[in-house]
């Protein structure tokens, strides 16, 4: 298991595309997000997808996105976001950043 | 279907299910269904069948199984959020833990984490499920067919408020749109705001005004 993530860290979502079922949606991908919240331990799905038992758990984590990162020309305020849950093997932490986007949720 | 109909769905079954509409296989149970069944509703019949053969399971426990399905209904979701409209220690529950709350009601997730999200005078929360229809059956019961639309699942994370507004919300420019993608082992229910008018009534009469859609977050609630 990772290192856990706390509220207000800043993580990067994998941009990778593996085969398989997955559960980590391709709009995040290599997007930058913040850590809402930790969910605690589940049994992996994206290996219960396929018959595994899932083991060893993954941390979840809830990702906010701000939806003007996420897409060019969204329509509609600053403060709109996206939470996503997204487990732990998809998120790269970053070093925190002074502009206060560290310090949200 | 097994006989433990407690749970919500399980992530396998929902998924494998719901991937089965994305290959354009209907849902066994509508009843517009006329097409021939496709691979997934085999595999559940074949496997049914075989499990009643084998004295796993009986007929009458499936049928129960869908019986208890249907049962659940957005009333019970309403009684949450009447209670916590009006209990502010019963709301810091629901939001600290959402499964634990709800067992005041007899209510059980199973596997599936509750997690319950507030809206404010600067926030408007709104669910989906982009990868299926991962819905929080336990509280709301069979999720409605425009919530596992595709049209629904892709522009609403993309565009909300355009969504929002053809559903008759608008939410105004100052208000932040909080877009909840329920991907995993958490399901997500809206407390929506208390309406004005609504000073003095009880949980059955504030209840009645906590409908489904509202609980998505695609509604709000209205004083007749």
């Amino acid at each position: 298991m990772t290192k856990p993530l706390s509220a207000g860290d800043r993580v990067r979502i994998a941009a990778v595309n593996p085969p398989g079922h997955r559960r980590t949606p391709f709009y995040i991908r290599g997007k930058i997000g913040v850590i809402e919240r930790a969910c605690g331990e589940f049994a992996n799905p994206e290996e219960l997808g396929h018959g595994f038992d899932g083991m060893p758990k993954k941390r979840l984590y809830r990702v906010r996105f701000k939806q003007t990162d996420l897409w060019q020309n969204y329509r509609g305020g600053p403060g709109d976001t996206v939470d996503v849950d997204v487990y732990e093997h998809w998120l790269q932490p970053l070093p925190a950043q002074s502009s206060g986007q560290g310090e949200r949720a | 279907m097994s006989e433990d109909h407690d749970h919500d769905h399980s992530h396998d079954h929902d998924h494998a299910h719901d991937h089965a509409h994305d290959h354009g296989t209907p849902h066994p149970l509508a009843p517009e269904d006329n097409s021939p069944p496709g691979r997934y509703e085999l595999m559940i019949m074949a496997i049914r069948d075989l499990m009643i053969e084998k004295n796993l399971i009986t007929a009458e426990q499936v049928r129960k199984g869908f019986e208890t399905l249907d049962s659940w209904q957005p009333a019970r979701g309403a009684q949450i959020v009447a209670r916590a409209w009006t209990d502010p220690a019963y709301k810091a529950r629901l939001l600290a833990d959402g499964n634990e709350a709800i067992a005041d009601f007899g209510i059980n997730m199973g596997g599936a984490k509750l997690t319950v999200v507030e809206n404010t005078e600067s926030v408007q929360n709104v669910i989906v499920c982009t990868l299926c229809s991962c819905y929080p059956r336990a509280v709301l019961g069979l999720p409605p067919d425009w919530y596992r639309s595709k049209a629904y699942r892709a522009r609403v994370v993309v565009e909300p408020r355009a969504v929002v507004k053809e559903l008759g919300l608008e939410i105004p420019d100052d208000v932040a749109i909080r877009v909840h993608d329920s991907l995993a082992d958490l399901r997500y229910l809206v407390i929506p705001r208390r309406p004005a008018g609504t000073e003095g009534w009880n949980e059955a009469q504030l209840a009645a005004i906590v409908t489904r859609d509202c609980m998505v977050g695609v509604a709000n609630p209205q004083v007749a």
